[in-house]
């Protein structure tokens, strides 16, 4: 094993732990500090494959203003596991199931996708995921599709602030 | 063996200037409380602490002490493991922005070239954005794990504060970034010590726009709404005692020492003596120089935010907002527009 194995092991065991502690945790404050730490995981990931501005890029978005929210409203609402509704039995367990089975088909169609076979993985390689080459890319090669989002974006914004006004 | 095969000098070479790094910050950080006590005794004529030692030097220690020795609380209504949590992440948010910092250029030992700076990421200015953000948990979370409706109260203040100046902090950053068309520290700071002018002289909105929302981050007065102590009793660290607390108090001072440094690299030539010629001295005493050079940056730095917080009475929170969401954010779009412009007239 070298160092960027063990790096990714230990960085897919962290994500993957997390993600079951965000399912598992009863406190919903909880549960977003495990996605939290799901997300620092992934960046980890991304850095792993050399795409460091997507990795800044998620913590600086997810991790750090998109999770604040989840904790404001969760704070303000103040959510606690005592009076959150408890589902029954049979209900959790059907969600196990339908989860899992969909889960299942996921595997098999990445594991047949014959677009996915005889590719290696371009570790600490490559320069698409540096801040230039991807700025080169969206301003010249993707500037129309890269423009239409931000409008997407701003007409968001703008609906946004009048229901909050409302 | 194959196991491991990296370059384990430079490891070590990094552990040490890490563990400098912190030691020093924490040291820095005690004697600038002390610091603090003596330019707010000045500013209101009296003669401040100086009964400790001479000139009242060891203060600071007795403080440390003091705090260390109080009896540990945890409230039993709070949420234990995050209460702990709480004060570790708001010191290792404060401290994790010294990476990226150059510190000075090189240094040559034993026959090795030594980088002064920890990590020369080429995306070193979204890093520093990206643990600003962070900042905000330390707080939201010692606050909410409290149980007590003030503390949190003061938490949600905070981190609604902090949200909102992070906003026109990137902006004002943007405008530095088209300026000098580098993310990485390094070659911001390298820029300026070979170009004729600091970057301050190409940004001034820009510095005193980041200059402004530090203060704000830094949860400084006027910017102290999270503790507005006669409102909200003492703010989001009500319930935390002894060293806990020490964390809460220490990490503003840290994050007022990085913010200083942040500052002194990006606008004020970090590292960079004026009107002296490093090539004229051997290279370690330059790099000597301009280590010191940069800390003398920071303690002025340092000395303007004391001098503002003991001037200047504190915002009213409708106040506070207005001037982030409606001063700060123009402005900052503003500059970013005359920056453009700039940069298209000199095509």
């Amino acid at each position: 094993m070298n160092t960027l194995e063990i790096l990714f092991y230990a960085l897919s065991a962290l994500a993957i732990i997390s993600a079951v502690m965000v399912l598992v945790s009863k406190n919903p404050i909880h549960s977003v500090l495990w996605l939290i730490l799901v997300f620092f995981a992934i960046s980890g990931h991304y850095i792993l494959l050399n795409a460091q501005f997507l990795a800044i890029v998620n913590i600086i978005v997810y991790a750090g203003a998109i999770m604040v929210l989840f904790l404001f409203v969760m704070m303000l609402m103040n959510v606690k596991k005592d009076n959150e509704p408890q589902k029954q039995l049979w209900v959790k367990l059907i969600g196990v199931i339908a989860g899992g089975s969909f889960l299942t088909l996921l595997i098999a169609l990445v594991k047949q996708n014959t677009s996915f076979q005889g590719r290696d993985v371009l570790l600490k390689d490559g320069n698409i995921g540096l801040i230039h080459p991807l700025g080169q890319a969206l301003f010249t090669d993707y500037v129309v599709p890269f423009e239409i989002s931000s409008v997407l974006f701003l007409s968001a914004m703008v609906g946004a602030v009048i229901i909050g006004k409302k | 063996m194959t196991l491991l095969a990296f370059d384990w000098a430079m490891i070590i070479e990094k552990l040490i200037l890490i563990v400098i790094i912190v030691l020093t910050t924490l040291l820095i950080t005690l004697y600038t409380t002390f610091g603090e006590r003596k330019v707010a005794a000045i500013l209101q004529d009296r003669p401040g602490p100086n009964r400790a030692g001479p000139f009242g030097l060891l203060q600071p220690l007795a403080d440390g002490l003091k705090l260390i020795m109080k009896e540990e609380i945890i409230p039993t209504s709070a949420s234990k493991w995050l209460f702990i949590l709480g004060p570790g992440l708001a010191m290792t948010a404060s401290l994790m922005t010294s990476a990226v910092i150059p510190w000075g250029t090189e240094i040559h030992l034993f026959g090795r070239t030594i980088e002064l700076q920890v990590a020369d990421i080429n995306i070193g200015l979204l890093y520093v954005f990206a643990v600003v953000s962070m900042g905000v948990y330390g707080i939201m979370i010692g606050g909410w794990a409290s149980n007590n409706k003030f503390s949190l109260m003061s938490a949600l203040r905070a981190a609604s504060q902090a949200i909102s100046y992070e906003i026109a902090m990137g902006l004002a950053l943007i405008a530095l970034l088209m300026s000098t068309g580098s993310l990485s520290l390094k070659t911001i700071v390298a820029d300026q010590v070979t170009g004729n002018w600091w970057n301050v002289v190409y940004q001034p909105l820009g510095f005193l726009i980041f200059f402004i929302c530090a203060m704000a981050e830094c949860n400084r007065t006027p910017f102290d709404l999270p503790e507005a102590e006669n409102e909200l009793n003492f703010g989001y660290h009500q319930e935390y005692s002894s060293m806990k607390l020490g964390f809460y108090l220490f990490a503003e001072y840290v994050n007022m020492i990085m913010s200083s440094a942040i500052m002194a690299s990006m606008y004020f030539g970090g590292y960079d003596l004026p009107f002296f010629d490093e090539s004229t001295v051997a290279p370690n005493i330059a790099a000597i120089i301009g280590v010191g050079t940069l800390l003398i940056k920071i303690v002025l730095f340092v000395f303007l935010f004391m001098w503002i917080r003991w001037t200047i009475p504190r915002f009213r929170y409708d106040q506070l907002m207005n001037l982030g969401w409606k001063k700060m954010i123009p402005l900052a779009l503003i500059n970013m527009l005359i920056t453009g412009a700039f940069i298209l007239s000199k095509l």
